[in-house]
Protein backbone atom coordinates (compact mmCIF):
# COMPACT_ATOMS: atom_id res chain seq x y z
CA UNK A 1 0.00 0.00 0.00
CA UNK A 2 1.45 3.43 -1.19
CA UNK A 3 0.04 6.65 0.07
CA UNK A 4 0.11 9.84 -2.24
CA UNK A 5 1.82 12.73 0.27
CA UNK A 6 1.61 16.04 -1.05
CA UNK A 7 4.63 16.78 -0.10
CA UNK A 8 6.67 13.86 -0.90
CA UNK A 9 4.67 11.85 -2.77
CA UNK A 10 3.99 7.94 -3.37
CA UNK A 11 5.18 6.64 -0.14
CA UNK A 12 5.22 3.16 1.30
CA UNK A 13 2.84 2.61 3.93
CA UNK A 14 5.22 1.92 6.71
CA UNK A 15 6.60 5.70 7.05
CA UNK A 16 2.85 6.97 8.08
CA UNK A 17 1.41 6.59 11.19
CA UNK A 18 -2.34 6.02 10.90
CA UNK A 19 -4.77 8.00 13.71
CA UNK A 20 -8.39 7.83 12.79
CA UNK A 21 -11.16 8.95 11.12
CA UNK A 22 -10.54 12.83 10.15
CA UNK A 23 -13.62 13.86 12.14
CA UNK A 24 -11.11 14.29 14.11
CA UNK A 25 -10.22 17.64 12.61
CA UNK A 26 -13.61 18.99 13.58
CA UNK A 27 -13.01 19.66 17.25
CA UNK A 28 -15.88 21.04 19.00
CA UNK A 29 -16.02 23.89 21.22
CA UNK A 30 -15.22 23.61 25.27
CA UNK A 31 -18.69 24.02 25.57
CA UNK A 32 -20.51 21.84 23.55
CA UNK A 33 -21.45 19.37 26.05
CA UNK A 34 -20.53 16.20 27.17
CA UNK A 35 -22.91 13.90 24.64
CA UNK A 36 -20.94 16.25 21.49
CA UNK A 37 -17.83 15.19 23.26
CA UNK A 38 -18.78 11.58 23.79
CA UNK A 39 -19.67 11.39 20.02
CA UNK A 40 -16.51 13.16 18.78
CA UNK A 41 -14.22 11.05 21.07
CA UNK A 42 -15.68 7.78 20.48
CA UNK A 43 -18.26 7.19 17.86
CA UNK A 44 -16.91 6.40 14.25
CA UNK A 45 -19.16 5.30 11.04
CA UNK A 46 -17.70 1.96 9.43
CA UNK A 47 -18.64 2.97 6.08
CA UNK A 48 -18.37 0.30 3.24
CA UNK A 49 -17.01 2.56 0.11
CA UNK A 50 -15.36 6.58 0.39
CA UNK A 51 -13.21 7.07 3.64
CA UNK A 52 -11.36 9.62 5.03
CA UNK A 53 -8.70 9.47 7.61
CA UNK A 54 -5.59 11.22 9.02
CA UNK A 55 -2.48 9.97 8.31
CA UNK A 56 1.18 11.22 10.00
CA UNK A 57 3.97 11.19 7.82
CA UNK A 58 5.87 10.13 10.89
CA UNK A 59 9.34 8.83 9.11
CA UNK A 60 8.84 11.31 6.36
CA UNK A 61 8.52 14.88 5.88
CA UNK A 62 6.52 15.35 8.98
CA UNK A 63 2.96 16.64 7.83
CA UNK A 64 -0.37 15.23 8.93
CA UNK A 65 -2.31 14.52 5.52
CA UNK A 66 -5.87 13.49 5.27
CA UNK A 67 -6.47 10.33 2.89
CA UNK A 68 -9.48 9.31 0.56
CA UNK A 69 -9.95 5.87 0.13
CA UNK A 70 -12.45 3.26 -0.24
CA UNK A 71 -12.60 0.30 2.26
CA UNK A 72 -14.59 -1.57 -0.39
CA UNK A 73 -12.00 -1.25 -3.36
CA UNK A 74 -9.46 -0.44 -1.36
CA UNK A 75 -8.59 2.18 -3.53
CA UNK A 76 -6.62 5.24 -2.82
CA UNK A 77 -7.92 8.19 -4.80
CA UNK A 78 -6.11 11.16 -2.93
CA UNK A 79 -4.81 12.94 -0.09
CA UNK A 80 -4.52 16.65 0.82
CA UNK A 81 -2.37 18.75 3.30
CA UNK A 82 -4.57 18.42 6.85
CA UNK A 83 -3.76 22.52 7.23
CA UNK A 84 -5.86 22.73 4.41
CA UNK A 85 -8.39 19.84 4.17
CA UNK A 86 -12.12 21.10 4.05
CA UNK A 87 -13.74 19.34 7.42
CA UNK B 1 40.95 24.61 32.01
CA UNK B 2 39.81 20.77 31.28
CA UNK B 3 40.21 19.61 27.87
CA UNK B 4 37.56 17.99 25.78
CA UNK B 5 38.19 15.52 22.94
CA UNK B 6 35.72 16.01 20.31
CA UNK B 7 34.69 13.02 18.82
CA UNK B 8 32.78 12.56 15.48
CA UNK B 9 29.68 10.73 15.39
CA UNK B 10 31.15 7.32 13.32
CA UNK B 11 34.78 7.77 15.22
CA UNK B 12 36.31 4.37 15.50
CA UNK B 13 33.52 2.66 13.24
CA UNK B 14 34.20 4.20 9.47
CA UNK B 15 35.75 4.03 7.02
CA UNK B 16 35.20 0.44 5.68
CA UNK B 17 35.01 -1.10 2.17
CA UNK B 18 32.84 -3.83 1.33
CA UNK B 19 32.39 -5.37 -1.72
CA UNK B 20 31.93 -2.68 -4.26
CA UNK B 21 30.98 -0.37 -1.76
CA UNK B 22 32.74 2.38 0.97
CA UNK B 23 31.47 3.77 3.48
CA UNK B 24 33.23 7.03 5.24
CA UNK B 25 31.91 9.68 7.63
CA UNK B 26 31.37 12.87 6.28
CA UNK B 27 31.86 15.90 8.59
CA UNK B 28 29.24 18.48 7.90
CA UNK B 29 29.46 21.04 10.70
CA UNK B 30 28.45 23.68 10.87
CA UNK B 31 24.71 22.65 10.83
CA UNK B 32 21.82 24.80 11.65
CA UNK B 33 18.08 23.86 11.28
CA UNK B 34 16.20 26.74 9.35
CA UNK B 35 12.22 26.56 9.84
CA UNK B 36 10.78 29.96 8.48
CA UNK B 37 7.75 31.20 10.46
CA UNK B 38 4.13 30.96 8.90
CA UNK B 39 4.15 32.82 5.40
CA UNK B 40 7.95 33.54 5.91
CA UNK B 41 9.46 30.89 3.70
CA UNK B 42 10.22 33.15 0.75
CA UNK B 43 11.64 35.78 3.12
CA UNK B 44 13.88 33.76 4.35
CA UNK B 45 15.23 32.42 0.90
CA UNK B 46 15.90 35.85 0.17
CA UNK B 47 17.58 36.55 2.83
CA UNK B 48 19.69 32.84 2.93
CA UNK B 49 20.31 33.46 -1.16
CA UNK B 50 21.92 37.50 -0.53
CA UNK B 51 23.84 36.13 3.00
CA UNK B 52 25.25 32.70 1.81
CA UNK B 53 24.59 32.07 -1.84
CA UNK B 54 22.04 28.87 -1.46
CA UNK B 55 18.12 29.89 -0.96
CA UNK B 56 15.57 27.84 1.18
CA UNK B 57 15.55 24.20 -1.01
CA UNK B 58 12.04 23.31 -2.57
CA UNK B 59 10.69 19.73 -0.70
CA UNK B 60 12.93 16.83 -1.31
CA UNK B 61 15.70 18.76 -2.88
CA UNK B 62 19.18 19.58 -1.61
CA UNK B 63 20.61 22.84 -3.26
CA UNK B 64 24.79 24.26 -3.72
CA UNK B 65 27.40 22.40 -2.74
CA UNK B 66 29.14 24.59 -0.06
CA UNK B 67 27.85 25.95 1.68
CA UNK B 68 24.50 23.79 0.94
CA UNK B 69 20.78 23.97 1.92
CA UNK B 70 18.86 20.12 2.17
CA UNK B 71 15.77 20.23 2.54
CA UNK B 72 14.57 17.88 6.06
CA UNK B 73 10.69 18.07 6.33
CA UNK B 74 7.83 20.10 6.08
CA UNK B 75 8.97 23.54 6.30
CA UNK B 76 12.34 22.86 6.93
CA UNK B 77 15.89 22.87 6.05
CA UNK B 78 19.30 21.82 6.90
CA UNK B 79 21.92 24.79 6.61
CA UNK B 80 25.52 22.92 5.87
CA UNK B 81 28.71 24.23 5.78
CA UNK B 82 28.80 27.63 7.10
CA UNK B 83 27.43 29.45 9.98
CA UNK B 84 23.95 30.33 10.17
CA UNK B 85 23.15 33.91 9.20
CA UNK B 86 20.58 36.39 11.13
CA UNK B 87 17.48 35.41 9.58
CA UNK B 88 13.95 37.36 10.71
CA UNK B 89 11.22 35.10 11.03
CA UNK B 90 13.01 31.97 10.87
CA UNK B 91 13.18 29.66 13.61
CA UNK B 92 17.14 28.96 13.62
CA UNK B 93 18.70 25.93 15.86
CA UNK B 94 22.31 24.84 16.18
CA UNK B 95 22.35 21.09 14.63
CA UNK B 96 26.63 21.22 14.45
CA UNK B 97 27.04 17.42 16.10
CA UNK B 98 23.46 16.71 16.04
CA UNK B 99 23.97 14.16 13.34
CA UNK B 100 25.46 11.17 11.61
CA UNK B 101 26.38 11.67 8.12
CA UNK B 102 27.78 8.73 6.43
CA UNK B 103 28.65 8.62 2.17
CA UNK B 104 27.67 4.85 0.58
CA UNK B 105 30.00 4.99 -2.70
CA UNK B 106 30.57 2.08 -5.22
CA UNK B 107 28.68 -0.13 -8.23
CA UNK B 108 26.15 -1.49 -5.74
CA UNK B 109 25.33 1.36 -3.62
CA UNK B 110 21.78 1.27 -4.65
CA UNK B 111 21.22 -2.54 -3.91
CA UNK B 112 22.72 -1.87 -0.17
CA UNK B 113 20.28 1.28 0.00
CA UNK B 114 17.30 -1.03 -1.44
CA UNK B 115 17.70 -3.20 1.83
CA UNK B 116 17.39 -0.97 4.12
CA UNK B 117 14.43 2.17 2.99
CA UNK B 118 11.11 1.63 1.11
CA UNK B 119 12.07 4.86 -1.51
CA UNK B 120 12.97 4.03 -5.22
CA UNK B 121 16.47 4.98 -4.78
CA UNK B 122 16.97 4.46 -9.47
CA UNK B 123 18.70 7.11 -10.95
CA UNK B 124 15.55 7.72 -13.17
CA UNK B 125 13.57 8.51 -10.44
CA UNK B 126 16.13 9.68 -7.68
CA UNK B 127 18.60 11.89 -9.13
CA UNK B 128 21.58 14.30 -8.14
CA UNK B 129 20.52 16.77 -5.53
CA UNK B 130 17.48 14.80 -4.80
CA UNK B 131 16.54 13.82 -0.96
CA UNK B 132 14.31 12.31 0.87
CA UNK B 133 13.26 12.45 4.54
CA UNK B 134 12.57 7.87 4.89
CA UNK B 135 12.89 4.93 6.40
CA UNK B 136 16.63 3.51 7.04
CA UNK B 137 16.11 0.24 8.52
CA UNK B 138 14.06 1.53 11.52
CA UNK B 139 15.32 4.39 12.07
CA UNK B 140 13.61 7.75 10.52
CA UNK B 141 16.84 9.68 8.42
CA UNK B 142 17.52 11.39 5.26
CA UNK B 143 18.85 9.75 2.04
CA UNK B 144 20.27 12.23 -0.41
CA UNK B 145 22.04 11.29 -3.74
CA UNK B 146 25.48 12.89 -4.81
CA UNK B 147 26.39 11.06 -7.86
CA UNK B 148 25.38 8.40 -9.73
CA UNK B 149 27.22 5.70 -7.50
CA UNK B 150 27.34 7.67 -4.50
CA UNK B 151 24.51 8.61 -1.66
CA UNK B 152 24.69 10.48 2.18
CA UNK B 153 22.73 9.10 4.37
CA UNK B 154 22.25 10.46 7.69
CA UNK B 155 20.30 9.90 11.25
CA UNK B 156 20.58 11.69 14.59
CA UNK B 157 23.71 11.00 15.90
CA UNK B 158 22.90 8.80 19.04
CA UNK B 159 21.31 6.58 16.15
CA UNK B 160 25.34 6.38 14.54
CA UNK B 161 26.68 2.86 15.76
CA UNK B 162 22.91 1.18 14.13
CA UNK B 163 23.42 3.29 11.16
CA UNK B 164 27.26 1.88 10.58
CA UNK B 165 25.79 -1.44 11.57
CA UNK B 166 22.96 -1.71 9.14
CA UNK B 167 24.53 -0.54 6.53
CA UNK B 168 27.78 -2.84 7.13
CA UNK B 169 24.95 -6.16 7.40
CA UNK B 170 23.43 -4.65 3.96
CA UNK B 171 26.68 -4.80 2.07
CA UNK B 172 28.04 -7.85 3.52
CA UNK B 173 24.84 -9.74 2.54
CA UNK B 174 25.16 -7.84 -1.12
CA UNK B 175 28.77 -8.32 -1.41
CA UNK B 176 27.86 -12.12 -0.34
CA UNK B 177 25.27 -12.79 -2.99
CA UNK B 178 28.09 -11.55 -5.58
CA UNK B 179 30.60 -13.78 -4.18
CA UNK B 180 27.97 -16.66 -4.66
CA UNK B 181 27.49 -15.75 -8.17
CA UNK B 182 31.04 -16.19 -9.24
ZN1 LIG C 1 5.53 13.59 3.28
Amino acid sequence: MRLPCPICGDRDRREFYYQGHATMLNRPSADAGTATWDDYLHNRENPAGETRDLWHHEAGCGAWIVVTRNTVTHEVSGAVLAEKAKT
Amino acid sequence: MVKLIARTACAGLLPKTIGTITLAEIAAAPVTLIAPHRGQKKATSDALKAAVGVGFPAPNRCVGIAPRAMWCGKDQALLIGVGCPELRGTACIDHSDAWAIVQIEGADAVAVLSRLTPIDLRATEFKAGHTARTLIGHMTGGITRLGSQSFEVMVMRSMAGTLVHDLTQAAENIAARAVNAR
